[in-house]
């Protein structure tokens, strides 16, 4: 076989192999392209009930950024939830709230943020002061009961 | 008895000289001053029949693998309201484990073989004795080359095959099951991840590539230069490859996922 | 003895397995004439000119080329000693992979820094020497035999090496094939006055071209001399080989039982 054509086919090759990494990279696993700049927030739960790390954090549904790492605070004894906001998502008000959400029925656990009426912006190292905790099914069936027998 | 047991310890013996005789091989060829301007050339040939040749049979094969498990993830999943979830299941799949080890065994099964025979033919008409006398090692002339070719090929066959299959399951999930696209995609990226999925699936088919070639070239080395040799020594490449592939599966796989 | 020996074995003793393959072997072979080694098949004449190549190691004895002991040489001194010696394998080993040019283009462009044109005068001047200068282009898979065989000589000739060695050059040749091969060998051999050794079991075409001979057998040199004292010579050994008769010292009969014990014993 000519030498060019053999080239040419190794090089059609290889070039077929970095598509198909870039694709893997980025349709399938939705790697953010850029190490797109963020600044860290924290919020405080009672009980943070099967949220992850990497956990999306959403405002009205569209993700602004996501869970960096979970630890737990020796001397409040509730769950610290640090979490990296994209840096052009810089109009959340000091006074936002957050929840731990469920993704669908069997989905995992995500954070819904929701914007509040300060004129004061959160930044980076802001602690988010309103939060609620995860949806837990005990606790719910205990609820549950609980009204019932008192009905 | 005692027969039995000499036979068994001496079978072992030779299995370990084997694979020193395998290291040393790998150490002559492989541990040298690169020297570009001769080597690239040899290697660029050598991606050509082992790389380029290998793609319609891995594209193929990730293809109907990819719409295989669209089909079967879907029936299953329906059960559970959870069809959506396909793309993620597909995808899991392939990049972690069906990626890497089907492109392998296949690539044991075609690239491999063919290296067998190929270098065993060459020892068995003297080309390698030759090149000796020529004042050429054939290590770095012959060996050399043909490995670097797989330790490239096979990463770049598996991404291959696990993009193939994943599309192949999308069109099968979303055009024909019915799946809704956007959910889909967005289900799958949301649950690979980069590093620890796409990233750890390349590493295996980096290693299956290296055990691969090494076994191939080793065993065409070692063939008794008669055609009855030379294809005992190609069926020992495809076995021994494929045993080497699923073990090393295994220890990879508790490696990376292990703890999750 | 012939004096100015540029092979010279003393003594080589080697075994493979459990085969002794040389007991006590002397050769000598002299400097920039055709000397042939011959003797029947499995007595180790390949085996011998590997050891003089150095790709396998005596059990005992010396292998000295040019005054160098070959099995005590470095790995990178051995490759240059190899760049002496040219040889011609039973089976012509051209690379498969390469045209004729190539094949014989091979040696100078890895051993030499000469430019690509007179690496191509070179090539068609070796061509010219063994008559297939027309075959250039080809690929070895158009060859015939012989023509396989006269394009891997142009290749161990390519570097103008001190020492020929041909591996059973005349097996399986027809007659004018064999005619060639002989006449070439014949020819290089003055015209470029290298050392010709000759590992054959073709009597005939040996006798008529080899200065010196040495016949072996059983890990032995049964017989030593010029192809008239080869030819008169008293060894029985000696004659049974030069003759080909089918039995002598070398039996016809592979040793066994009594014709008679054995067919009565199955009748019972």
């Amino acid at each position: 076989m000519r030498t060019r054509t053999i080239e040419i086919l190794v090089g059609l090759f290889l070039v077929g192999g970095l598509l198909a990494a870039g694709l893997l990279a980025f349709s399938v696993s939705g790697l953010s392209g850029a190490n797109s700049a963020t600044y860290k927030i924290y919020a405080h739960f009672d009980n943070i009930g099967g949220l992850s790390n990497k956990a999306e954090v959403t405002l009205a549904g569209v993700q602004i950024g996501q869970v960096s790492d979970i630890k737990l605070d020796p001397q409040m004894l509730l769950a610290v939830v640090e979490m990296e906001i994209f840096s052009d998502i810089d109009f959340l008000s000091s006074d936002s709230s957050v929840q731990i959400l469920t993704s669908g029925l069997l989905g995992g656990k995500y954070i819904g943020l929701s914007v509040g009426a300060e004129e004061d912006f959160l930044i980076e190292g802001s602690v988010i002061e309103d939060s609620q905790s995860a949806l837990v099914l005990e606790d719910l069936i205990g609820q549950f009961l609980f009204d019932k027998v008192s009905d | 008895m005692l027969n039995f047991l000499a036979t068994i310890g001496h079978s072992a013996i030779s299995k370990v000289a084997g694979f020193g005789r395998a290291s040393i091989m790998m150490f002559h060829a492989l541990c040298v001053w690169p020297q570009p301007k001769t080597s690239i050339p040899l290697i660029i040939v050598q991606l050509y029949n082992i790389g380029v040749k290998s793609l319609l049979i891995i594209a193929v094969s990730g293809l109907f693998i990819g719409m295989v498990l669209g089909l079967q993830g879907y029936t299953i999943l329906v059960d559970f309201g959870s069809e959506d979830s396909v793309g993620q299941m597909v995808a899991l799949s392939l990049v972690r484990e069906l990626a890497p080890v089907v492109t392998a065994l296949l690539f044991a099964g075609r690239a491999g073989s063919a290296l067998t025979a190929e270098i065993g033919l060459m020892k068995a008409t003297e080309q390698l004795a030759s090149l000796e006398m020529i004042g050429v090692d054939p290590l770095r002339r012959i060996i050399a080359p043909r490995l670097w070719a797989g330790f490239i090929s096979m990463p770049v066959l598996s991404m291959i095959f696990a993009i193939v299959g994943i599309y192949g399951g999308a069109l099968v999930s979303i055009e024909w099951l019915g799946v809704y696209s956007g959910s889909f995609w967005s289900v799958m990226q949301s649950a690979v991840d980069f590093h620890d999925d796409i990233l750890n699936g390349v590493i295996k088919a980096v290693v299956f590539g290296l055990a691969v070639t090494w076994v191939a070239v080793y065993q065409g080395l070692e063939s008794i230069p008669t055609s009855e040799g030379i294809a005992q020594s190609t069926t020992r490449t495809v076995v021994y490859s494929s045993l080497l592939i699923l073990a090393l599966d295994f220890v990879l796989t508790a490696l990376m996922f292990g703890d999750i | 003895m012939q004096q100015n020996c540029i092979i010279e074995i003393r003594h080589l003793k080697f075994k493979r397995g459990l085969r002794e393959i040389f007991k006590d072997i002397n050769v000598c072979v002299p400097k920039g004439k055709i000397t042939a080694i011959m003797g029947p098949s499995g007595s180790g004449k390949t085996t011998l000119l590997k050891m003089i190549g150095g790709q396998l190691q005596p059990d005992a004895g010396s292998v000295k080329v040019d005054g160098a002991c070959v099995h005590d040489l470095a790995r990178k001194d051995l490759f240059s000693m190899r760049k002496k010696m040219g040889m011609l394998f039973q089976s012509g080993a051209l690379f498969s992979d390469m045209s004729v040019y190539q094949n014989v283009a091979f040696p100078l462009q890895v051993n030499t820094d000469l430019d690509a044109q007179l690496i191509r005068d070179i090539v068609l001047l070796k061509l010219q020497a063994v008559g297939l200068r027309g075959a250039v282009e080809l690929m070895p898979t158009e060859l015939s035999g012989g023509m396989a065989r006269r394009v891997a000589l142009a290749r161990a000739i390519a570097l103008d090496p001190e020492i020929v060695m041909y591996d059973e050059p005349f097996a399986g040749q027809d007659p004018i094939g064999m005619g060639v091969l002989v006449s070439l060998i014949k020819k290089l051999n003055q015209s470029l006055g290298h050392t010709s050794l000759i590992i054959s079991h073709d009597i005939q075409e040996t006798l008529s071209i080899a200065d010196y001979i040495f016949i072996m057998a059983d890990g032995k040199m049964i017989g030593q001399g010029t192809a008239e004292q080869i030819k008169q010579s008293s060894s029985k050994e000696v004659q049974q080989f030069i003759n080909g008769n089918p039995d002598g010292p070398v039996p016809f009969h592979y040793p066994a039982v009594d014709l008679l014990e054995q067919l009565m014993s199955k009748d019972r």
